[in-house]
């Protein structure tokens, strides 16, 4: 059930990636988490939120995390992102150790996060521009705009967008970087049931074309199991795995077919949100 | 400003040309269905018309030169608010500042038959419009490099002290071991107005216009800081998380995303720093340089010439306004992402 961690992620090891779908191979971005133990400080004490964490991501794949909220995804992402250090065990990337952040993690906060002061377009190019790459990839900021949509409101500040277009703004600056492994915190979280399915046709469709890893934090089962291709379901806190579903069902999905119907109810059981929880 | 579609919206609501307007608690003022004619601006036509009548057909009744041209400037200001209230393209703004076009002529005709016209504001101390102008252009060499020399020791004071203030600001919010060092000199010598150091600093400098420089330099300087450092110190964490991801190193962190983030306080600390050095300039010029419009302003009042004191105070007015007005201009540009922002 727990990705066991000899199975390494490091680049030898392609096998893991989910199908062969768009039969490109990727060896790069493939993820172990060993052993990880996470506390944060709380009112001075020690507020334990991941908890001797162990998985294997490998690289291409398509993992969706769902948990209880409080239950650490957030915390996860943030220590793949290298935003945090572990308080005990290691993360490793392609075998090496993440040592901080780095522009091939590229990491979808659960708030957009925007710089207001600058224009939508000119946030999607922080990160050539940081990266000293801005003259080069001017062109891939546009076509990043036009892929989530966002082409007629480039020039709009933040405070002049939705809270869905926000979103998309987050996506695409994060996606300008072109990742290895793409880190998503609930990216869809404030959009409308439309929108969100749009959006995660697009998402999936980023993916089959651009096959980078992807690890998608969500409340949302469905939207877990119409996308990834495994299911990773967090205890509360702090966090340990309860369950690693894998989703063999072929693409496009939808969710009300019989096998994905007994893994959403398996899984929302898991979660204290099953039939159980309504009587 | 606007993203272009809401512009284009707005845009189509009006035919009267934009501009002028304002947003904001009293309601969009003037954007109405097609064209209102400036009523307000009518008015003041027929204000500064009755005012150039009064001044070109009332006998004077003090000793003053100019005064048919002085009837001629007000019929020509007549002429082209006329002029101005019949064109579309400025309409929206002269409607806007119909009334106080029309409160200035009622204010030039009091002036006016107050002083020259009756003598009942009467010389040394008061002077009439003509009499100003007079007193001006009589001495029109001293107060231009009056003036410039003024505009030169604001320009100069003023760049050093909000560029010294900015980098501190940012080293103290940056790196801890200089905010342990800076903090305590900065609250303990900034508060101190900086006219207070002037005897030492007279004494100190090589010449008084370096120590005058200073002396604007730290009343600039400690507003500066202290609301540099705390715009920084208060930005949130999110915003560098969201930077270190997409592969920024601490140049950009500092540059692109501390310093945007905390440039509404740091515009804050430029104005209180504008203010004290307005205060500091006239004290140095008083003072120390003995030039400018400060030392300007003592001089004539110490042999009583009170028309070409009022004149150095209306180009004082013009200074201290249009600094104001030219960093009120680089603010609206630099936030203009800011939603509700205040404009001058
Ligand atoms: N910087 C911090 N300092 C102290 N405690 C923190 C910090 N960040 C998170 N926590 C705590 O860690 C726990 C897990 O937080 P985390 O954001 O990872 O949860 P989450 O699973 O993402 O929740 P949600 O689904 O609601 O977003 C929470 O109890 C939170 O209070
Ligand atoms: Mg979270």
């Amino acid at each position: 059930m727990v990705g066991n961690s000899v199975n390494g992620a490091g680049g030898t090891n392609g096998s893991t990636a989910g199908g062969e779908v768009a039969g490109r191979t990727v060896t790069v971005g493939g993820v172990r988490v060993a052993g990880v133990t996470h506390e944060y400080a709380l009112h001075g004490r020690p507020l334990p939120v991941l908890d001797d964490l162990t998985l294997t991501i490998g690289s291409g794949e398509f993992t969706a995390v769902v948990g209880p909220s409080g239950s650490g995804k957030s915390t996860l992402l943030r220590l793949l992102a290298g935003l945090e250090t572990p308080t005990r065990g290691r993360l490793f990337v392609d075998g090496r150790p993440i040592q901080g952040p780095h522009p091939s993690r590229a990491l979808v906060f659960q708030d957009p996060t925007l710089f207001p002061w600058r224009t939508v377009r000119r946030n999607v190019e922080v990160g050539p521009q940081a990266r000293g790459k801005l003259g080069e990839q001017r062109d891939r900021v546009g076509e990043t705009l036009e892929l989530v949509g966002l082409s007629a409101f480039a020039d709009a500040y933040p405070s002049q967008l939705s809270g869905g277009m926000a979103q998309r703004a987050a996506l695409a600056r994060a996606l300008v970087n072109e990742p290895e492994l793409l880190l998503l915190d609930e990216p869809l979280g404030r959009l409308d049931a439309l929108t969100r399915l749009a959006m995660q046709r697009e998402l999936l469709n980023l993916w089959l074309a651009r096959r980078f890893t992807a690890i998608l934090v969500t409340h949302d089962v469905d939207e877990a199991l119409r996308l990834a291709d495994r299911v990773i379901v967090l205890s509360d806190r702090p966090a340990r795995v309860l369950a690693d579903v894998p989703v063999t069902a072929p693409r496009p999905r939808l969710t009300d077919e019989a096998e994905l119907r007994v893994q959403r109810r398996h899984i929302l059981d898991l979660l204290g949100a099953g039939a159980d929880a309504w009587t | 400003m606007t993203a272009s579609a809401i512009g284009d919206v707005e845009r189509a609501g009006h035919s009267g040309g934009s501009g002028g307007s304002t947003a904001g608690p009293y309601g969009k003022g003037g954007r109405g269905v097609g064209f209102r004619p400036p009523v307000a601006a009518y008015f003041a036509v027929l204000v500064w018309a009755v005012a150039a009548a009064l001044t070109l057909l009332l006998p004077d009744r003090q000793d003053v030169p100019y005064t048919s041209a002085l009837g001629v400037v007000a019929a020509l200001v007549a002429l082209a608010v006329l002029v101005l209230a019949l064109v579309a393209r400025v309409a929206e703004r002269i409607r806007h500042w119909g009334p106080w076009l029309a409160a200035s002529g009622y204010w030039f005709v009091f002036w006016e038959v107050s002083t020259a016209k009756t003598d009942r504001l009467s010389v040394p101390y008061f002077t009439s419009p003509q009499g100003l102008w007079e007193a001006m252009w009589n001495d029109h060499d001293l107060l231009v490099s009056s003036f410039l020399n003024s505009l030169r020791l604001l320009v100069i004071g003023f760049t050093l002290g909000a560029v010294a203030g900015v980098l501190t600001g940012i080293s103290m919010a940056w790196w801890r071991r200089t905010d342990y060092w800076v903090h305590p000199i900065l609250m303990s010598l900034g508060p101190v107005p900086a006219t207070a150091w002037l005897p030492l600093i007279l004494v100190i400098f090589p010449s008084t216009y370096s120590g005058s420089v200073f002396m604007m330099t730290i009343a600039v300087w400690f507003p500066v800081t202290v609301l540099t450092r705390s715009g920084i110190s208060g930005v949130g964490r999110a915003y560098y998380d969201v930077a270190q991801t997409l592969g920024a190193g601490s140049g950009y962190l500092v540059w692109r995303v501390a310093v945007p983030a905390a440039l509404p306080q740091i515009f804050v600390g430029l104005f209180m720093g504008l203010g004290s050095s307005f205060i500091t300039l006239v004290v140095a010029e008083m003072l120390g340089v003995k030039d400018g419009l400060g030392w300007y302003i003592q001089w004539t009042k110490g042999w009583a010439a009170y028309p070409r004191m009022y004149g150095a105070i209306v180009l004082m007015i013009v200074l201290c306004a249009g600094a104001m007005t030219v960093l009120f201009k680089l603010r609206s540009r630099a936030l203009r992402w800011q939603k509700d922002l205040v404009r001058w």
